[in-house]
């Protein structure tokens, strides 16, 4: 239990520094790191093969998409950062207080589970479930990639008229 | 069979990106028209025992898919607005590599909508969801010009918000019921109805939807998304994504999970309510043709949830009524738009006018749309809307009739007012040489006013033979 | 065994609570729009937490896994998406600032 609680206080912590973080890069670490914490309390939480693919996809993947959209956007000389960090303090010292306070009430309040929770005692395989009793999923997920494929080739391309 | 909804589109937008693509370029077009006109042909021509049997058992393609009076409904207004898209499209865009791009995100969008319409479990539900609003993200984005990018970016933000409201709320009710299919959701949700848990999850999922939907205080991104995307695009934004995706989402999920309590009730009469009025009144205010439309667009979802928040028998088929009869006449005028926008080069309203004389098919096709749409007897949005009215007075909510009647009268007002300043009178200077629109999208105009003239002629025939059995999803 | 699942369900709530709300914060105090976008990942890292929770609790770890491995994929294919549309954008105004979009009100 303790080292679920130091977890999840890690994993809000790095949410909030990606939320809070001054240059867009740094945001997108912490980012990761948010992901790499959530991958350890999956795995924590008796769920190995989602935690992989949070691990791969999501602090891989999806870190990589960010940083090279970042790389590729124009980043804003040290001037203005200074600017626009100063104005960004402004607005956001309130986040944390807020996020404080809302733990507090929750735990104050203790807001009860006030339905019996189902038991579910079969143990099944994921890959099972995946293939068998989700395989609508399976289709959904194939004609979606279809589609951000379709996207991607429409988004990514350099385009010949150059509208600005 | 209903799995041939989801299987041969799929097959389709497949072989459509095998190799040769060269010649599939020339034939794309001709190929979704097919697919969708057959999907028209299937759901027409229903027979009971058809949509009861799956694919072969026991097969590689082994998925349920659910098949009541509703879906059906539902099946032939995608089909129909989709191939409204594809015409307009083929006028519209004039590029082939675009056309051939726009015409496969078409078919996945229409996969994704069937796929909604068709599934039994929430959490399916939410992936077909995902499916259809990518595709719809990027149609909107085809053209790449700045408006389209940033109502996209709008409309991608506040449904991906939409999306996390639902999948919080399916958690929440995975906690509950152990399981995702909707029979197991119902089951754990009437066994235990004061469960805070239970109505936070049901807040939570209504408020998704209702941003999906763009209903009052939640349409930030509709007008912007609606106006900005390109012309073949907003023809299915409007027509039928968000129809399908919020609404239609809505009335299945109100009606088979959680049960009309009072609660409910009351939040819809007042969201639709305040739909209704608020989206007449921006109406009239808008020089943009398609804003305007858009704003429009929110005020008749608004009679949709109204009816629909009565639960009464009669106030959920005028609903659903409602619902196919709006997803036609806005898809018509928002083909229509595209027209003038092809041929006039403009849609501000100040700058248009007199374009009956020179486009007489979209004039007349407009016409008949907008006297639909503001409830002129006989056509068909005048039967929905006086069904949606006396389930409204039969249930005791006389000041919601009320509301509804009298926005009636504002609808009709700024429909006149565009009327007038786009399509009657004297020739605005410098429209003098535009000429009819282009044949495809003629055709396109053609085809929905026949099926709100047909229906509004044919009320008694349409309404007890499809519209009335829809009764029974309020049967669990 | 079920009480224990219901404390640990109650401790992880406030957290994942607390996500949503840095995650919305970020979103609506924002006006460049890739923060919008790291805003929304953290709400989606939230719901990850959640519905993982809500298996382990129930004892449907499976089921659960197969839902998130699906909501892992799809929430790529959207950020990808996402991305492409905000470089597009910035190809036209050489700013991230979601301010210019006001500019569509009216």
């Amino acid at each position: 239990m303790t080292i679920d609680l130091i977890l999840l206080v890690m994993m809000t912590i790095a949410a909030l520094w990606a939320v809070m973080a001054r240059s867009l890069l740094k945001a997108a670490i912490a980012l990761a790191v948010t992901s790499a914490v959530v991958t350890i309390i999956m795995f924590r939480l008796a769920s190995p093969l989602a935690a992989v693919f949070e691990l791969s996809v999501c602090t891989g993947l999806i870190t990589a998409i960010f940083v090279s959209a970042i790389s590729l956007t124009r980043p804003l000389t040290h001037a203005q950062t200074i600017a626009m960090s100063k104005n960004k303090f402004r607005r956001y010292w309130y986040l944390p207080v807020i996020m404080v306070i809302a733990a507090a009430a929750l735990f104050l309040l203790k807001i009860k589970v006030d339905v019996p929770l189902p038991q579910v005692l079969a143990i099944d395989d994921v890959r099972n479930i995946m293939w068998n009793l989700r395989q609508l999923d399976m289709y959904g997920q194939i004609v979606l990639i279809l589609a951000g494929s379709f996207g991607i080739v429409i988004l990514f391309r350099e385009s010949d008229k150059d509208g600005s | 069979m209903p799995a041939l909804f989801f299987l041969i589109p799929l097959i389709g937008v497949i072989t459509l990106n095998l190799p040769f693509r060269k010649l599939m370029k020339k034939t794309a077009f001709w190929f979704a028209a097919v697919l969708f006109i057959f999907q028209i042909v299937l759901v027409s021509s229903h027979r009971t025992s058809f949509w009861g049997t799956g694919l072969v058992q026991g097969s590689f393609f082994n998925v349920n898919f659910y098949v009541d009076h509703l879906t059906l409904i539902m099946l032939f207004s995608i089909s129909i607005v989709s191939l409204a898209s594809l015409l307009v499209a083929r006028a519209m865009i004039s590029d082939e590599n675009k056309r051939f791009n726009f015409i496969n995100l078409l078919i996945t969008a229409a996969i994704g909508m069937n796929g909604i319409v068709m599934v039994k479990d929430i959490f399916s539900l939410y992936v077909f969801l995902e499916v259809a609003a990518v595709s719809a993200f990027i149609m909107i984005t085809i053209n790449k010009d700045k408006p389209a990018l940033e109502g996209a970016f709008k409309y991608i933000l506040l449904s991906a918000i939409a999306t996390i409201m639902m999948l919080s709320s399916i958690g929440l009710l995975l906690l509950i019921a152990g399981d995702t299919s909707f029979g197991a959701i119902s089951a754990a949700i009437s066994s235990s109805p004061q469960s805070m848990l239970v109505k936070l999850a049901m807040a939570i999922f209504l408020c998704g939807l209702f941003i999906k939907g763009g209903l009052i205080p939640f349409h930030g991104w509709l007008p912007d998304a609606y106006s900005a995307a390109a012309a073949p695009a907003s023809v299915l934004l409007a027509g039928i994504v968000t129809k399908v995706s919020g609404i239609y989402t809505l009335i299945r999920i109100v009606t088979s999970l959680f049960g009309f309590t009072p609660a409910v009730s009351k939040v819809l009469l007042l969201i639709g309510a305040a739909s209704i009025v608020i989206g007449a009144f921006a109406a009239l205010g808008q020089k943009d043709l398609k804003r305007m439309l858009a704003y429009s667009s929110i005020s008749q979802v608004g009679y949709i949830i109204i009816g629909f928040g009565t639960g009464s028998v009669l106030g959920v088929t005028g609903a659903v009524f409602h619902l196919f009869n709006h997803a036609i006449f806005k898809s018509l005028l928002f083909v229509n738009a595209a027209a003038v926008e092809k041929e006039a080069g403009t849609v501000d309203m100040d700058r248009l006018g007199g374009l009956s004389q020179t486009m007489p098919i979209t004039g007349t096709t407009s016409a008949i749309a907008f006297l639909s749409t503001s409830g002129i007897p006989p056509l068909a949005g005048f039967w929905s809307k006086v069904i949606i009215i006396i389930a409204l007075w039969q249930a005791g909510y006389i000041a919601y009739a009320a509301v509804a009647v009298l926005t009636s009268v504002l609808t009709a007002a700024y429909l006149i007012t565009m009327q007038r300043k786009a399509f009657f009178g004297n020739i605005a200077p410098g429209l003098e040489r535009t000429k009819e629109a282009p044949l495809a999208i003629c055709v396109a105009s053609i085809i929905l006013a026949a099926v709100t003239v047909g229906v509004g002629v044919f009320f008694p025939f349409v309404f007890n033979n499809f519209i009335m059995p829809v009764k029974e999803i309020l049967i669990k | 065994m079920e009480a224990n699942n219901i404390q640990l369900f109650s401790i992880f709530g406030i957290f994942i609570v607390m996500l949503f709300i840095a995650g919305l914060y970020c979103i609506l105090m924002t006006r460049n729009m890739m923060r919008a976008l790291i805003g929304l990942e953290i709400l989606t890292k939230a719901v990850t937490v959640l519905l993982i929770l809500a298996g382990y609790v129930t004892g449907n770890m499976a089921f659960a896994q197969s839902i998130v491995i699906t909501l892992i994929i799809i929430e790529v294919v959207v950020i990808a998406i996402t991305a492409g549309v905000i470089l597009s954008i910035y190809r036209h105004t050489n700013s991230l600032d979601r301010s210019t979009i006001r500019d569509l009100k009216g």
